[in-house]
């Protein structure tokens, strides 16, 4: 039976780059392991022979004529900012005093 | 004259006839809107302003004779995942509260562009993840028939609202039964287009390979004509089809005849039996038996995939929706949340914070879930096998299709459900879906059309209808047909049947 422990769960927000408490880690590990219990019987089903199917429309590079267009401006790009300087996204620092 | 009551296709007919106005018609829905959304909350946004606007401008163009469109002066609603430029989209989720897009979608801008004012947002489970609407971060929205129930997800705003009489018309989106479940649980006429039969550039990705636009209205026909003013091929979505497709409208009116000489229907085994609710099935029964007398051919067709969909979508919409809603980083739009105690947050912690503010509990176990299917490892069990019980399934409508021109299920396995009964069990709220989810899985059109009340609990219940792809019309047709036959024995439309709201406590 597939289980996921709490300690997964914690490290697949990380991966996510959410930060979960500790209530909502104890909240959301043993659902997800009856969600995966329920869908693990997947990779018993098709056998190697089967090809997966990403998309239910066969897709190809799709090309347009190579025209310039309106787009939208720089003040309407950065409408829905939620901080915004000289014209571009204003975001916070990366790197700390020490680097 | 309460024009809330008509149709889209008879509110045409009224404005052609000059019994009625657009502003007159906008306004009579702006009023129902302030009426009873108190209780329904199908709602997000209500834009009177807009819409009265657009409403004199139809009236204006019908004076000098230049319409834009059939449906030019009808209103309409559009649920809050599509980008509306100038009026806000939220998705239903906290994250993206108080954004307004800088850019219509493309099914927007063809509303626009054909003249039908847009009454408001409509209310969804956050990023269209659910079957109830009790998921989205403003609260949810109720079904008209029983406030205490939950109006499907996760378009239950849009039909709810059309069930309630607030809006003609709206706008849904499928990645699930998104669409067809909410039709099946309100009363109400929901339709999946084939996949790419509708533009998704400016629908708020979910899904990219399951998400697909689609009509919610109150009969197969004003489906159809509004499924012919929005679908088409765009340039803009890579996905959308360049194919032509027949007229849905024509299909529609042809099914209104009641007559289905040399169509072959096909029973799904796998999507009746034990756990559907006896209600339900007595109402579908019923619905074969009256498109057996008007000259359908019923076989039962046997689909041993379908049992494998639900396990499959349920690793394939994660790993998607992990990967879309990994641009919700607190840089560029939508919510900014600095974490506490921390004098100098780097843009990673800033981007945790935000999201674990701005995302709801079933958004984050499904960016979770599809974070660990396609994590090393695990990706060839899950994600991997997944995509080729897909294969699968694609087989089984193929082989199907050689069969039978439609397959038939109920929409959903049980009527409308209390409110916060399943909020705790996400498998057993998964399970609703289960005879929508092939279609999207297959890419494949769905209709849902009422069958009639459960004699358990008097709500209403839905017969699915399924098509090839591209082939939409058959839907119409066959709809239109079932719906002919059951208003004939009903003597009206169901949601005539529906309780009034006016003067309930808000």
């Amino acid at each position: 039976m597939p289980e996921i422990t709490r300690d997964e769960v914690a490290h697949l927000a990380d991966l996510a780059r959410i930060d979960l408490s500790d209530a909502e880690l104890d909240h959301l590990a043993p659902q997800l392991s009856v969600i995966l219990e329920s869908v693990a019987s997947i990779s018993e089903v098709a056998s190697a022979d089967v090809p997966p199917t990403s998309h239910a429309l066969p897709l190809t590079n799709v090309f347009r004529e190579d025209v310039v267009v309106p787009g939208l401006t720089a003040e309407q790009a950065l409408s829905g900012a939620p901080a915004s300087e000289q014209q571009r996204f204003s975001v916070p620092r990366i790197l700390g005093d020490e680097q | 004259m309460d024009w809330t009551r008509r149709s889209a296709a008879e509110l045409v007919e009224a404005l052609a006839a000059g019994e009625v106005t657009s502003v007159e018609l906008t306004t009579a829905f702006l009023d129902r809107i302030a009426e009873v959304d108190g209780q329904v909350r199908a709602f997000l946004h209500v834009d009177a302003e807009g819409a009265l606007a657009t409403a004199r401008a139809s009236d204006e163009r019908r004076a000098a004779g230049e319409l834009l469109s059939d449906l030019d002066g009808v209103p309409i609603a559009v649920k809050d995942v599509l980008t509306t430029a100038g009026l806000p989209t939220t998705c239903g989720s906290k994250i993206l509260e108080g954004w307004i897009p800088p850019y219509d979608a493309t099914v927007v801008r063809k509303l626009k562009e054909a003249g039908l004012p847009i009454l408001g947002k409509t209310n969804m489970d956050e990023f269209a993840m659910g079957s109830s609407t009790e998921h989205s971060a403003y609260g949810p929205t109720h079904n008209p028939w029983d406030l205490e129930r939950i109006p499907g997800g996760s378009g239950g705003g849009s039909a709810a609202a059309v069930a309630s009489f607030q809006a003609p018309l709206a706008i849904g989106t499928d990645t699930g039964g998104s669409i067809r479940q909410p039709g099946a649980v309100t009363g109400t006429v929901g339709v999946k287009p084939t996949y790419g039969g509708v533009s998704r550039y400016g629908l708020v990705a979910l899904a990219n390979s399951l998400d697909q636009a689609g009509p919610v209205t109150r009969t197969v026909l004003d489906s159809a004509l509004l499924h012919e003013l929005i679908g088409g091929h765009d340039p803009l979505d890579s996905t959308s089809i360049p194919t032509e497709m027949p007229s849905f409208v024509e299909a529609a009116r042809v099914g209104a005849g009641k007559d289905l000489t040399g169509v072959k229907v096909g029973v799904i085994t796998e999507l009746r039996g034990e756990g559907w609710q006896p209600g339900v099935m007595a109402r579908f029964d019923e619905a074969v038996e009256l498109m057996v007398s008007a000259g359908a051919e019923v076989v039962e067709v046997s689909c041993p995939n379908f049992v494998h969909a639900m396990a499959a979508y349920y690793l394939i919409l994660p790993a998607e929706a992990s990967s879309n809603l990994a641009k919700f980083d607190a840089m560029r739009f939508g919510l900014r949340v600095l974490p506490e105690g921390v004098d100098a947050p780097s843009a990673e912690e800033v981007m945790r914070a935000t999201r674990d503010a701005g995302f709801g509990d079933e958004v984050k176990r499904r960016i979770i879930l599809g974070t660990y299917a396609l994590s090393s490892g695990y990706y060839d069990a899950y994600y991997g096998q997944a995509q080729k019980v897909r294969t699968l399934i694609a087989r089984d409508f193929e082989a199907a299709f050689a069969e039978v021109d439609v397959l038939v299920s109920p929409t959903a396995p049980t009527t409308a459900f209390k409110l916060g009964e399943k909020l705790d069990d996400p498998l057993a709220m998964y399970l609703n879906d289960l005879a929508t989810i092939p279609a999207n899985l297959a890419g494949t059109p769905g209709i849902s059309v009422p069958s009639g009340l459960a004699d358990e609990d008097g709500l209403p219940a839905g017969l699915q209808v399924l098509a090839p792809a591209l082939a939409d019309d058959r839907l119409y047709r066959v709809g239109a047909a079932v719906e002919a036959l059951l208003e004939e024995k009903w003597g009206g439309a169901i949601l005539d049947r529906a309780p009034e709201l006016k003067g309930a406590s808000a």
